[in-house]
């Protein structure tokens, strides 16, 4: 069930400053209104909830639902406070859970 | 037999009634029971938040949108969270995100399925409680869940 993910954080931020962070994971995110070609129900197959932690610190929190489109992408801020580690994490439909994180040094 | 057939009867139409109750789409009634939930009693103006959609769209399976709320994002005043719902969608519900002032500025954007011509709204909820809204209506080509699935 590993699912490619494509973070984007900027390496070296100046104490203070407010980042960009994308993030972007491969998910069909299946809605479950759809039929397949016999007339049965697609099963629902989404990514529920998405979060990011600075440091251990929650600083992104989402829910999402069928309406966001396949491969969610997800472009947010936070202010750069201290070196450490930004980490994100998936969790969906079926047990599915993600994990990445990235390495960011502030000066 | 007359009461088995009458059982039988009741039992059909008590099935196709049955079928009937679930729209196939949400419906403006059910956007607003939506916002209902994430608001409560209290009351939503218009400004602050700024939703950012085309208002032509070719393909609604993927729609980049953006959402900016102004706010200085400090301790005491800041952005709590932010809800987007639609109106016509199978489900009204699009993204919730929990913000705070670590965030730095409320500015996010993503990419959501629109399946019709409708009205979008986004609602954020500011660290005094206070609710506010904007609403787009955006103009659908080719509506997203219409396309078989591969």
């Amino acid at each position: 069930m590993a699912a490619r993910t494509l973070i984007n954080v900027p390496q070296k931020a100046k104490r203070g400053d407010v980042i960009q962070i994308k993030t972007l994971i491969s998910h069909i995110m299946e809605t479950g209104f759809r039929r397949d070609n016999v007339g049965a129900l697609v099963p629902r197959d989404i990514i529920t909830s998405f979060t990011c932690t600075y440091n251990g610190e929650t600083i992104f929190d989402a829910e999402l639902h069928q309406a966001i489109a396949a491969n969610p992408f997800i472009t947010f801020h936070t202010v750069a406070t201290e070196s450490g580690t930004i980490a994100f994490r998936w969790t969906g439909d079926h047990g599915f859970l993600q994990e990445a994180s990235a390495k960011i040094t502030v000066e | 037999m007359h009461s088995t057939r009458r059982a039988f009867l009741a039992t059909a139409g008590g099935a196709a009634a049955a079928l009937v109750v679930r729209p196939a789409h949400a419906t403006p009634e059910s956007m607003a029971s939506a916002i209902r939930q994430i608001v409560g009693e209290a009351s939503m103006k218009p400004g602050k938040i700024k939703l950012d959609l085309p208002p032509l769209v070719e393909n609604g399976n993927t729609v980049a949108m953006g959402v900016t709320v102004d706010s200085p994002m400090t301790a005491k005043d800041y952005v709590k969270a932010v809800h987007v719902v639609t109106e016509k969608n199978p489900q009204p519900n699009v993204i919730s995100v929990k913000l705070g002032p670590r965030a730095g500025k409320a500015d996010i954007q993503t990419r959501i399925r629109l399946a019709d011509t409708q009205t979008v709204v986004a609602i954020c909820e500011m660290s005094d409680g206070s609710f506010w809204s904007d609403k787009i209506d955006v103009i659908i080509t080719l509506g997203a869940c219409l396309e078989d699935p591969v």
